[in-house]
């Protein structure tokens, strides 16, 4: 299946070549900026690889004939990944955006065979000369989410469809425990690990399983809609995942945590143009606008709806973080003391659950 | 632990397995006829898109799984004449037909992602369906489900009690005898491939209907091959597949089950459990050489010309 993947995407990657040298002989002396981008999933997941398309047609509206985009889907993360991105930069693109965590060492090593173009990896932590890394802080979105999820719950059981043990979820998992509880003490996460960032039927599977275990709220960080939709059909409520998914289960839809890559990737596009590109790592939130709410569900009372937006505001502020001490981990240990925040290292290493999830991390 | 959960798991277990059900049991009727057809996944995915797109064309269930078995069976037409007609290797061509589904599902699909259908309507029987327990699960589910129990009663009984059944047979142990003695070996095969399209096709649309009502690329996930591994875990049985399918869709559900309830079990171990049992059960059966190869259509894979 791996091979079919990597064979489909170099197709596409040698298509979408193939045109831009058509469609790029009309342009006169100032050849336009070529951008590349690298996806995850497909475009069409209304989830991660939407979102991030969305950023690169953002791009296409700021600069219009000044830059040439180029998108690969559906490219699997490992060794295929450095073949396409290899291609990318072969083909005379000048900034490529990488955007999925498994991208991270294809992405280091292309990057050192071609110091002359600007690589920008999502979510990871590798970072060299050409290479910047960029994230959101999702969870001060999950906080939000989980102050809802902790009002809104009638059974006291929050069931979160996981992809892979990584930190980036593992945050997520926590900063929606630590908030929900914050409402409602008696609230417990129940966490079901899918391995795999997008297969709809086994992440339904996971949201119905939850639900007949008596789950009334489901949080995803999975890409498809379809445990939205299971929600919609069992009648519990569904927070959405990257995009806005109220499409797939108006009722069910609390909110969800958007991602908006569009100013991010529109900023980094001019430094290139501009010729003040400078490697650097970027993990912007709420005030950067990098992290949204969708609209709230008409059915959330307007005091939880309230609560929401002040712990909104007050993130961008600063006067609220999702991880404020004192926060306990499973066993009871402290390990952000009364007062104290955590710092960003301990966030982007986090193994460990705090209280309130039940079972444990696969290792 | 309370034992509520085990009605809905048992729901959930029959929504995962039913597109296999119908994918191993189209399969092995095209394998008992000599052909072996690696585009499960391919059709399946292609049935699913035309099944949904149907449905949220016109809004109506019968004419959108019509769809996905039709459409099912105009890959399979693809994969039979180049075959059957023209004697192309059907590895190969199996293969490129998985390719190409894929690729043309998503194009096909374009236009269709997220859009909303409601779902396959729900059997209800005033009394049966409301009874506790058991009326959800015997007499409150959609046509599919039902549709693909009929298969595995009614591909059992076509294969060993019909006399068409015994000529599809005949041609995939023996080609040659079976067209000295005047069957059309191709026409015969012909009709086993487009039938394992159509199953093929029906294992997509429930996916794309009842199991996750929504489009999405590549939504199958590799249920094909999964489909395709069933085929000889159920040493070419048509209930031995129904159960080998249920048992997959079984330990896949329960794994998920034994996560919630936080069972302490490294979840990759407990996602790698339905792939490892059907291992188990092909290297079980494979010892047994003869018995294995009493199964399995001696003809299987091969191309027949009558001049040959």
């Amino acid at each position: 299946m791996k091979r079919f993947g990597k064979l489909t995407s170099l197709t596409v990657a040698a298509l979408a070549t193939a045109t831009m040298a058509m469609s790029g002989g009309a342009q006169a002396q100032s050849d336009p900026l070529k951008v590349g981008f690298v996806y995850v999933g497909p475009v069409g997941d209304h989830g991660w690889t939407y979102e991030h398309n969305q950023g690169r047609l953002a791009l296409e509206k700021e600069f219009g004939d000044k830059v040439k985009t180029t998108f690969v889907e559906k490219v699997p993360e490992g060794a295929d990944a450095q073949r396409v991105i290899n291609q990318l930069a072969a083909s005379g693109h000048k900034l490529i955006f990488t955007t999925s965590f498994g991208y991270m060492n294809p992405t280091v090593r292309v990057a050192k065979k071609h110091p002359d173009v600007a690589f920008e990896h999502a979510t990871g932590f590798k970072r060299d000369k050409n290479v910047a890394t960029y994230s959101a802080r999702f969870y001060e979105g999950r906080h939000v989410a989980g102050l809802i999820a902790g009002k809104m719950t009638k059974t006291n059981v929050i069931g979160y469809v996981a992809s892979f043990p990584i930190p980036e979820v593992i945050r997520g998992i926590n900063a929606v425990a630590i908030a929900a509880r914050s409402v409602n003490p008696d609230v417990k996460i129940k966490v079901v690990w899918v391995s795999s960032w997008f297969d709809p039927g086994r992440e339904a599977d996971a949201a119905k399983t939850m639900i007949d275990q008596g789950v009334d709220i489901i949080m995803q960080h999975t890409d498809s809609p379809a445990p939205i939709q299971v929600a919609e059909s069992r009648g519990v409520w569904a927070v959405g995942q990257a995009s806005n998914m109220s499409a797939f289960g108006s009722k069910a839809h609390l909110t969800a945590i958007i991602d908006n890559w569009a100013p991010y990737y529109v900023a980094r596009t001019k430094a290139v143009l501009d010729g003040t590109w400078k490697s650097g790592d970027t993990w912007g939130g709420f005030k950067s606008g990098m992290v949204q709410m969708a609209p709230y569900n008409s059915a959330i009372p307007a005091d939880v709806v309230a609560l929401a937006e002040k712990a909104r505001k007050g993130i961008i502020d600063g006067s609220v973080h999702p991880f404020a001490g004192p926060i306990k981990d499973q066993s009871g240990k402290i390990v952000v003391a009364a007062g104290e925040v955590a710092p960003d290292g301990m966030l982007l290493g986090m193994d460990f659950y705090v209280e309130g999830v039940d079972g444990k991390i696969p290792k | 632990m309370n034992v509520d959960f085990i009605i809905p798991a048992l729901l959930t277990i029959i929504t995962a397995s039913t597109p296999l059900v119908f994918a191993a049991i189209g399969e092995i009727v095209v394998e008992k006829s000599g052909v072996l057809n690696l585009g499960i996944e391919g059709m399946m995915i292609v049935g699913a898109i035309g099944a949904f797109a149907v449905a949220v064309t016109t809004g109506d269930p019968t004419l959108a799984i019509l769809a996905g078995a039709l459409s099912g069976m105009a890959l399979a037409f693809i994969f039979g004449f180049l075959t059957l007609f023209l004697l192309s290797n059907q590895v190969a061509t199996g293969l490129a037909l998985t390719l190409f589904g894929i690729g043309f599902s998503a194009l096909l699909g374009q236009n269709f992602v997220g859009k909303v259908f409601s779902g396959l309507p729900k059997l209800n029987i005033p009394g049966l369906s409301d009874l506790p327990g058991i009326g959800p699960l015997i007499f409150g589910q959609d046509v599919l489900v039902y549709l693909s129990v009929a298969s595995a009663v009614l591909v059992t009984w076509f294969l060993s009690r019909t006399r068409w059944g015994l000529a599809l047979r005949a041609v995939g142990e023996n080609h040659n005898a079976a067209h000295s003695i005047g069957f059309s070996v191709t026409m015969i095969r012909l009709a086993a491939v487009l039938f394992g399209g159509a199953m093929a096709g029906l294992g997509g649309a429930y996916l794309s209907l009842a199991h996750t009502p929504l489009w999405v690329e590549n939504m199958t996930a590799g249920r094909g091959w999964i489909a395709l591994a069933l085929v000889v875990f159920a040493s070419w049985r048509p209930w031995r597949a129904f159960f080998g399918a249920y048992l997959f869709g079984g330990i896949t559900i329960i794994q998920l089950h034994a996560q919630g309830f936080g069972v302490d079990v490294p979840s990759q171990i407990l996602s790698m459990l339905p792939y490892l049992a059907t291992i188990i059960v092909l290297v079980l059966i494979s010892r047994d050489d003869t018995r294995a190869r009493l199964n399995a259509p001696a003809c299987l894979g091969r191309s027949f010309h009558a001049s040959g």
